[in-house]
């Protein structure tokens, strides 16, 4: 919803301190969802992330989530699906080109990093989407590889 | 046989010998992983004088190679004429309608209209595949041009005037196979259809009667896709893996008794090549091996299909 997206927004700063948490809470479920199995969780926590997400950022399920890096503002809402910035179309007054009455997702994106900590990571390139990914949950692939890394980095330690 | 108008651009020498009812050969090229025009004559090359005309293949396997319509250009310029492959995997309909002009005015003749191998079968498969048109779509898209307008109404003059194929595969039919899927194409638009591997001249014989049965072919030609086995175990591997393809028993214990099995897979294409022509409803042949130009050329050759035929015109 388009108010709520915007509401997400205004208040990243908070999201961004949420989702850190909610991400250590994931990366702390690990040894459960493995035991369950990835596979077997894959459809639940896609059905759960598709009306979550959906409702705070219009989500379009990419599979490869990117709101920490884009000011908590979906860059799939962009009608051109641009994920590495604005194109140069982009209103005076900040609307987007193809939709007038829709705020620009990247005047927006910048405007939500301004307010996190941590926001300045909107100017790393995003690598070109995986298409395969689509329709899959992001947080259980963050969640599977952020301890693949761990586990190699302990390891690697060893 | 579909109306292409009369007085156009395009009309090239595969439709005059189709049109004149002399047994017609294609082959098949693969643009290379290469910047340099000279490459694609090297392979294309040895077809000259011996195919009517080349196919150039268009991201086969999923892959990216230099482009099929740059190809094409290179091929015309050199007196090679194209039949260019069209897949509707990477380009929507904007792309597609600008190609199609791009071709006929770079001198390309002749068109087929595929689906084109899904990017999760090549080697970059997080790629996306466009799909905005199926094959029915691009190949009424194309007819719509010939007759002087885009899909959308804008008038388009002079018309590309290309002659449009599309792709089947022969294979055993049951008692209640119906020819929708190919009717669909004619309507469409396609003047012409290029085949899958067939070496069961059995089956495709059983298939072409049944075929003619259904009236397909008057209306359409039909080019039979066949190729030189390279070894027992590359036919083998064809029997599993190529979905439709069906090398028989008999033609695998050739190669397994052969010596040289390249030159027994050469010379049994040639026996299927020029079987092909005493087959009815078939127009001609289709021959395709992957990097195999220099092959090919010589299964022509030896099959003396060329001999017979009228007068080049």
């Amino acid at each position: 919803m388009y108010a709520v997206r915007r509401w997400s927004v205004r208040n990243a700063g908070m999201l961004e301190w949420l989702y850190n948490k909610f991400f250590s809470l994931l990366m702390r479920l690990h040894p459960l969802f493995d035991r369950i199995g990835y596979s077997r969780l894959e459809a639940p926590m896609a059905a759960a992330e598709r009306v979550i997400k959906g409702f705070m950022f219009d989500c379009r399920m990419c599979g490869q989530c990117a709101l920490r890096s884009t000011g908590m503002s979906c860059p799939m809402n962009c009608p051109k699906s641009l994920r590495n910035g604005p194109c140069g179309g982009v209103r005076l007054d900040g609307g987007c080109e193809v939709i007038p009455t829709m705020r620009c997702v990247w005047v927006e994106a910048w405007d939500g990093a301004q307010r996190m900590d941590n926001g300045m990571v909107i100017t790393l390139v995003q690598d070109p989407l995986d298409q395969r990914l689509s329709e899959t949950s992001s947080w259980l692939r963050v969640t599977r590889e952020g301890n693949m890394f761990a586990d190699q980095e302990s390891e690697g330690r060893d | 046989m579909n109306d292409v108008a009369q007085t156009r651009i395009g009309g090239g020498k595969l439709e005059a010998t189709l049109r004149r009812g002399d047994f017609a050969v294609t082959a098949e090229t693969s643009p290379p992983d290469s910047a340099d025009p000279a490459r694609v004559l090297e392979r294309a090359g040895m077809l000259k004088g011996l195919a009517d005309a080349v196919n150039v293949t268009d991201g086969a396997g999923a892959r990216a190679h230099m482009s099929a319509l740059a190809c094409a250009a290179i091929l015309a310029r050199d007196g090679i004429e194209p039949v260019l492959q069209f897949t509707v995997r990477d380009r929507n309909r904007l792309a597609l309608q600008g190609d199609l002009l791009g071709a006929a005015a770079l001198g390309v003749p002749n068109i087929l209209c595929l689906y084109g191998d899904d990017p999760s079968a090549g080697d970059q498969p997080d790629a996306k595949g466009v799909y905005d048109l199926d094959t029915r779509d691009l190949l009424s898209t194309a007819r719509c041009m010939n007759q002087g307008a885009f899909p959308g109404g804008r008038a388009i003059s002079p018309a590309p005037g290309l002659f449009i194929g599309a792709a089947d595969a022969p294979r055993p039919l049951d008692e209640n196979w119906k020819p929708d899927g190919i009717l669909a194409k004619i309507d469409a638009g396609a003047n012409f259809f290029q085949t899958q591997y067939c070496f069961d001249m059995d089956v495709l014989r059983r298939y072409m009667a049944r075929l003619a049965d259904e009236g397909i072919t008057e209306r359409v030609y039909y080019l039979i896709g066949i190729g030189p086995l390279v070894s027992a175990k590359s036919a083998r591997w064809m029997n599993d893996k190529l979905f439709g393809v069906h090398v028989p028993e008999s033609l695998i214990a050739r190669l397994d008794g052969a010596e040289d099995q390249r030159a027994e897979g050469r010379a049994i294409c040639a026996e299927l090549l020029a079987e092909l022509r005493d087959i009815d409803g078939v127009s001609g042949a289709h021959l395709m091996a992957p990097a195999g130009e220099a092959s090919i050329a010589r299964v022509i050759e030896d099959s003396g299909v060329l001999v017979a035929r009228s007068p080049a015109v």
